[in-house]
């Protein structure tokens, strides 16, 4: 059935294209396209993003989970223990087990490693696997058990076989547990670790509550700030922002560094304290390499990104509220406190969590002029990727670091909308 | 903000109040920029004003930390100054050798990221893109992710695949880090733009190619400047990922500045920054031409 477009409009039947197709399909298909087209412009960086961020980041949660150290270099003793859930301390036959594989990683060089991994939740461990792995290398044959136990008695030992056991497992949390400062202990039970090696939890409070104190006093210094840039006519405001600008188009570094130069012993301020006679040669002040020099520092780099969020805020606050707020009788004080800051808010909101957000996971400053005390948790990640090279506790921490991003972020996208956030 | 004749004379005294604290806190945010500009000039090693310096005699400043920019792991520095000095400066000068890299690796990822940013930032801003503010989450992230976890993240993917140690790797990762910046900043300009425009120049026979070019382009290139500049800064600035995926080949500026500071800290590092604030100075002035054109074309005029 063909109805020519010219046709006066029926309800009866329905609108169609001039070349015969329902009006109807046509369109939605006319959409199709079109979305189509727009999400063709966007696929290949999102490909590109998918490939180079959220993959490597989905690695290193999986990193997280995964530890295959002791289960591939101890395959016959993993065997065992898989296949004897219940045994606490093996007899012959596991012993057997662990001889041979000690002797292979003697052979491998791997028995440090094993240890290290074992060594995580039993310290002492890694001498142990390495000593014992030496002497097992020359045993020409049974008894497995009499001759490592000659070795060291430790092998005897019931919470040895139950690290070893929970260590043959290619997944597991262990090292979720560790970020949080617990422990398996001798019966096998989560348990908070002794008091002087609990540093994990205390660590992401000490990051919270700095990126806390942080982002208040961001808020304290940029609110006026940010409040003078939008009444003051454009030609002074302008010029006032580029001294905004200049810090956060500057090399973070060269921040660092000038904070370094004015807060050390030997530095700027201290100069002047000592010329002005305020304190003694001998009794300069330590600013630095502690929290406070993290704070200062930190405060200062990260003043920009809370002054320009309250500033696009402020600036579409029409100043004729305030005026009629005055001519109605308001003090200025309750004009500021009943009308002004009440539409600054949004503003507020968004530094706020901006500054939180970049200085929880901060690694740079803290880590140059923070000293022990001013230590954030990225600081430590850093520590265990590269020094300690417990990578797996490094991608537990991250993990964790990374959940407390990813709400606040989604708090942010709620609350401000990703959309919304300017530059500059 | 100008004090209106009608005010009572406390209300004076809290404004002028209110004038000296902004002033203090824009001398927080400044003073600490440039203070290292004269002390980069010191003649004695040390981070702070020699009473030389105080009184202003012409002894107590040097350039001596700008030379050892150029000197500093030189194979010959003590022969004359002639043209095989200066070969050796750009041959083998640390200083040198981490400038050359900051460029190459800022310019490459600065070009992938503008390119395949503004590409996307032309799909995202259409009004049928699907899942417009998910995909747009995700591609913001890596602005707001710890940069230590997405150098730990990197650092298992490289070893895994060959990347680590490598120019491509770390311009990869700069790229991706840039590319945030580059969505924003050009989404931005296309706020209010008019795609009666293109439809306009589609409908005179224009392929998309050409009203890309001769429409779009000139519309959005402030833009698409400005997103470079950022990106440009995050790669020239960025120093986490290559402290995580760099060898020493690929050291670049941040990087050597991070190792002069832990190591022995000269006032070269100082010198170093002088340079650098000068240089972010010049791409500040830049961005802001950049943004006053990008009104005026728009027609949103600032007084």
């Amino acid at each position: 059935m063909t109805v020519s477009a010219a046709d006066s409009i029926d309800p009866g039947v329905p609108l169609v294209t001039p070349d015969g197709r329902p009006l109807k399909l046509a369109l939605a298909q006319a959409t199709r396209r079109a979305r189509i087209r727009a999400f063709a412009l966007v696929v290949p960086l999102l490909l590109f993003v998918l490939v180079t961020f959220a993959f490597p980041i989905g690695q290193m949660l999986y990193l997280s989970i995964h530890n295959p150290v002791f289960s591939d270099h101890m395959p016959r003793l993993t065997a065992y223990l898989t296949e004897h859930p219940d045994v606490q301390v093996p007899g012959e036959e596991g012993f057997a087990a662990l001889a041979l594989d000690l002797a292979d990683a003697k052979k491998n060089r791997t028995a440090g490693r094993i240890g290290t991994r074992v060594n995580y939740e039993r310290p002492g461990s890694n001498s142990l696997f390495k000593s014992s792995a030496r002497k097992a290398a020359k045993f020409k044959g049974p008894p497995y058990k009499e001759k490592l136990l000659e070795i060291r008695s430790d092998w005897g030992e019931p919470h040895l076989w139950n690290v070893m056991r929970r260590a043959s497992a290619q997944h597991t949390l262990d090292f979720y547990a560790a970020a949080l400062d617990l422990t398996h202990d001798e019966n096998g039970d989560l348990s908070q670790v002794s008091p002087e090696r609990r540093i994990y939890v205390r660590l992401f409070w000490r990051t919270l509550f700095l990126s806390a104190v942080i982002a208040f006093l961001c808020l304290l210094l940029g609110y006026p700030v940010a409040h003078l840039l939008a009444t003051l006519p454009l030609r002074y405001s302008n010029l006032l922002m580029i001294l905004v600008l200049l810090p956060f188009w500057t090399s973070l570094l060269v921040r660092t560094t000038s904070w370094i130069a004015l807060m050390q012993s030997q530095g700027v301020i201290n100069d002047i304290l000592v010329t002005l006679g305020i304190v003694g040669d001998d009794g300069r002040v330590q600013m630095m390499y502690n929290q406070f020099g993290t704070i200062i520092a930190m405060t200062h780099i990260l003043l920009p990104f809370m002054i320009l969020p309250l500033y696009s805020v402020m600036k579409t606050i029409p100043p004729s509220y305030v005026r009629a707020a005055r001519s109605l009788g308001a003090t200025p004080l309750t004009a500021f406190i009943k009308v002004y800051f009440p539409q600054t808010t949004p503003g507020i909101g968004a530094g706020i969590l901006l500054v939180f957000i970049l200085a929880i996971g901060y690694y740079i400053t803290p880590a140059l002029v923070g000293g022990s005390s001013g230590q954030l948790i990225s600081n430590q990640i850093a520590f265990h990727m590269q020094k300690s090279l417990n990578w797996s506790l490094a991608a537990a921490l991250g993990a964790i670091l990374l959940f407390m991003v990813i709400l606040l972020y989604w708090v942010y996208d709620r609350l401000v909308g990703v959309d919304k956030m300017k530059l500059g | 903000m100008a004090l209106p004749a009608h005010a009572s004379p406390g209300e004076k005294v809290w404004h002028y109040t209110y004038l000296v604290i902004c002033g203090f806190i824009f001398l927080f945010l400044i003073a600490p920029i440039i203070i290292i500009i004269p002390l980069s000039f010191n003649v004695e090693p040390y981070f702070t004003f020699t009473s030389k310096m105080m009184a202003f005699d012409p002894e107590g400043y040097s350039l001596r930390w700008y030379d050892k920019i150029l000197t500093f792991g030189m194979a010959n520095p003590d022969v004359p100054r002639d043209s095989a000095w200066w070969d050796d400066v750009w041959q083998n000068a640390t200083w040198f050798h981490a400038m050359k890299n900051s460029a190459i690796i800022g310019v490459a990822s600065t070009v992938l990221a503008t390119s395949l940013g503004t590409l996307a930032a032309l799909g995202l801003s259409r009004p049928e893109m699907p899942f417009r503010r998910a995909i747009m989450g995700l591609l913001i992230s890596p602005m707001i992710v710890p940069l230590i976890i997405t150098a730990t993240g990197l650092f298992f993917f490289y070893s895994a695949t060959g990347l680590a140690h490598s120019y491509a790797g770390i311009i990869l990762a700069h790229a991706m880090l840039g590319i945030p910046f580059v969505i924003i900043t050009v989404t931005a300009t296309l706020v209010g733009f008019d795609h009666s425009l293109t439809r306009a120049a589609a409908s005179l026979g224009a392929p998309p190619m050409t009203t890309f070019r001769k429409v779009i382009l000139p519309l959005i290139l402030p833009g698409v400047i400005s997103g470079a500049l950022f990106a440009f800064v995050t790669s020239f600035d960025e120093i986490v990922v290559v402290l995580f995926v760099a060898s020493y080949d690929q050291q670049t500026i941040p990087l050597q500045m991070w190792n002069g500071i832990r190591e022995q800290i000269s006032p070269t590092i100082l010198a170093v920054a002088t340079i650098l604030v000068i240089f972010s100075i010049t791409l500040l002035t830049a961005i802001e031409l950049l943004r006053r054109r990008s009104e005026r074309l728009r027609g949103v005029s600032a007084a």
